[in-house]
């Protein structure tokens, strides 16, 4: 018998009678979701051989010192074999204890957590502002939409092209800053300035996702909680502070986390604004290891996946807690 | 109940004797001084939104390559010259074929096969339901450097370095799952009513899914094509990797050698970057009116 619909209600189901043995609890397990399984296999698969399974590989990878000097690799028509070595837990000591590991790893993860924490704030409140001023009946609004969405219609890589020549010494910038008799920062060598400006375009970049996601969030909140609300004499604020904020919960909730992910993991923008190989105090912790993978020689793959681990084991961890803080608070994640 | 039209949030003190008319629908018309402000506040935010890419539109529009240096002067002399250039003498069109195989593909992989797991893990609880779940939000947090070098050893087993088939599978392992999440989020905003009256109908589970739902859930079906093709046409990293040819690079690609290749041209640079970013906004604006409910219901609702 086959149950094609079970409604989500988050909820376990009780306490089942004697459990059977495995080999039957697997053939009723195959039976009653064959239809699941069959509809999330084609996802299994993609996700197993292309994440999973390079994945594995990638942590073999940081257990050894291979570099593009020793790996396999063909050159014309000889294959040379890979003469890497199994070093054990080095690469991940180096790193975090070694003795450059301060200039290294520590002071991009620094760098890292600011960008992510300031990026993620500006991306909420701005986008927040902006939903609520659109989540409301007036001429134009379906104009303006369209215009604020456009920086994440338009491709990140032709954007940030774009910023580039703004944001050139002569570019129109600084110009006007001139123009104004304010300081002419650089804004693509000076780190400070660097800095700066990345959390800008990131910002620019990042804000329509969270407008849109919000906008969306505040239109599916009851009309009649704001007319019961005013019913009772609460004011602007009020209405703000008790409807529309917990009304937004589970939206946020979910948006802040993808947010955050997705800013911490952000490649294009440091990578294309400031280009490969310039300036190592602006790279976070992404554009860093792909540096030490891709853009010196000789390529040391076994240091950068060691990189990807423990940027993966700072999220997973991340986001465990978050969980963790989500449900104490009684809110569910989208997920 | 009061209706009076009256801007309780920006003008609180030109209104303060009347407070109790002060109330008024919260969705209905909003007094002049609010009304103004907000238009302020939204012009603001649409200039700085549409600046940089209304520059990179005005740049490419002069003619000699340190027109950037003086924009001032472009103002006199605009032509369509660098559009010419580029459309006829270089590899753009290659490009843009290149492109469209890889996007369009990216996308229809990854909607349909994230359409039935989204409605899997909607409708069904299965066992391992739940680690299913956390792994497609693990797989977002891949940062692309742990998975690259070995993605590649995998493709060129395969033969899959340098085609089509291959950048667009890799796309979808990053496409996918958000593919998927958003798809669930969507699918759980219809009632489940309608599935069990499929049910009731002799629908099979994938007929009440192919028939009842697939149609329902158009919006949220072009929320998820939206993200995919913006995700596939703006990917750096593997199409830079796993394109040798340069008659197949994507843009992404492309515009990397373009500047390279042409590094002085920055007319020619920007008129690229501008005739790139014409399909994408050509697309976003065709899905556009789906993207607000869609994307409501679906990245965003547990």
């Amino acid at each position: 018998m086959t149950v094609a619909i079970d409604r989500a209600t988050g909820q376990r189901r009780g306490d089942r009678t004697p459990r059977p043995g495995p080999a039957l609890r697997l053939k009723h397990s195959v039976q009653k979701y064959w239809y699941a399984y069959a509809m999330i296999t084609p996802v299994a698969v993609v996700l197993g051989v292309l994440v999973v399974y390079p994945l594995v590989y990638g942590f073999y990878l940081t257990l050894t010192d291979a570099n593009s000097l020793n790996t396999a690799r063909t050159i014309g028509v000889n294959h040379i074999d890979a003469t890497y070595r199994f070093i054990g837990l080095d690469n991940y000591q180096d790193i975090l204890f070694g003795p450059a590991s301060y200039d290294r790893f520590w002071s991009h993860f620094l760098w890292t957590i600011v960008w992510t924490a300031v990026g993620v704030a500006l991306h909420y409140t701005i986008g927040l502002c902006l939903a609520l001023l659109l989540n409301q009946d007036f001429r134009g609004r379906t104009l303006y939409r369209l215009i604020l969405v456009l920086p994440w219609a338009v491709p990140t890589f032709v954007t940030v092209f774009g910023w580039r020549f703004m944001l050139a010494d002569t570019g129109i910038v600084n110009t006007a800053l001139h123009a104004l008799h304010l300081p002419e920062p650089q804004w693509l060598e000076d780190v400070f300035w660097q800095r700066f400006a990345a959390i800008m375009v990131n910002a620019w970049v990042g804000v329509p996702f969270m407008m849109v996601s919000l906008l969306g969030g505040l239109q599916s909140i009851d009309t009649s909680l704001y007319e019961a609300a005013e019913m009772d004499g609460a004011s602007a604020w009020q209405r703000f502070r008790y409807v529309t904020l917990p009304g937004l919960r589970s939206v946020s909730s979910t948006v802040v986390l993808l947010g955050v992910i997705w800013t911490f993991n952000q490649f294009a923008i440091i990578f294309l604004l400031f280009g490969a190989h310039s300036s190592p105090d602006a790279q976070i912790l992404v554009t860093w290891a792909y540096y030490l993978g891709f853009g010196q020689q000789p390529r040391d793959f076994a240091q950068s996946a060691a990189y990807g681990m423990l940027l993966l084991a700072i999220l997973v961890v991340f986001t465990s807690f978050y969980r963790r803080w989500l449900n104490r608070n009684d809110q569910q994640l989208a997920i | 109940m009061s209706t009076t039209t009256t801007a309780l949030t920006s003008a609180p003190t030109a209104e303060a004797p009347a407070r109790p008319a002060e109330r008024r629908s919260r969705r209905g018309a909003s007094g002049p001084l609010a009304s103004a402000a907000r238009h302020t506040v939204l012009t603001a935010a649409s200039l700085i939104a549409f600046f940089p890419v209304g520059w990179l539109i005005y740049l490419s529009l002069g003619p000699d390559k340190d027109d950037y240096l003086h924009p001032g002067a472009i103002w006199d002399k605009m032509t369509l010259d660098n559009y010419t250039f580029v459309l006829g003498h270089t590899s753009f069109l290659d490009w843009l074929k290149s492109t469209l195989i890889v996007v369009l593909g990216t996308t229809a992989v990854g909607v349909l096969i994230a359409a039935t797991t989204g409605y899997a893990v909607s409708r069904m609880r299965f066992p391992g339901y739940k680690k299913f779940m956390w792994v497609l939000l693990v797989t977002q947090m891949f940062p692309i450097a742990v998975l690259i070098v070995p993605m590649y050893q995998i493709m060129s087993d395969l033969g899959l370095v340098d085609t089509y088939l291959g950048l667009v599978l890799v796309n979808s392992s990053t496409i996918v799952p958000y593919c998927a999440w958003l798809l669930k989020g969507y699918f759980d905003t219809i009632p489940f009513e309608i599935d069990e009256a499929g049910r009731v109908d002799g629908l099979s589970p994938f007929g009440t899914f192919l028939r009842l739902i697939l149609p329902l859930a158009k919006p949220g079906l072009a929320v998820a094509a939206f993200y995919s093709f913006i995700t596939a046409f703006g990917e750096v990293a593997f199409a830079s990797t796993f394109m040798l040819s340069d008659d197949k690079y994507t843009f992404a690609v492309g515009l990397q050698s373009f500047i390279s290749e042409h590094d002085a041209q920055r007319n020619l640079m920007c008129a690229t970057a501008v005739l790139i970013a014409i399909p994408v906004a050509v697309f976003f604006y065709l899905v556009q009116k789906n993207l607000v409910t869609g994307l409501t219901a679906g990245g965003t609702k547990g």
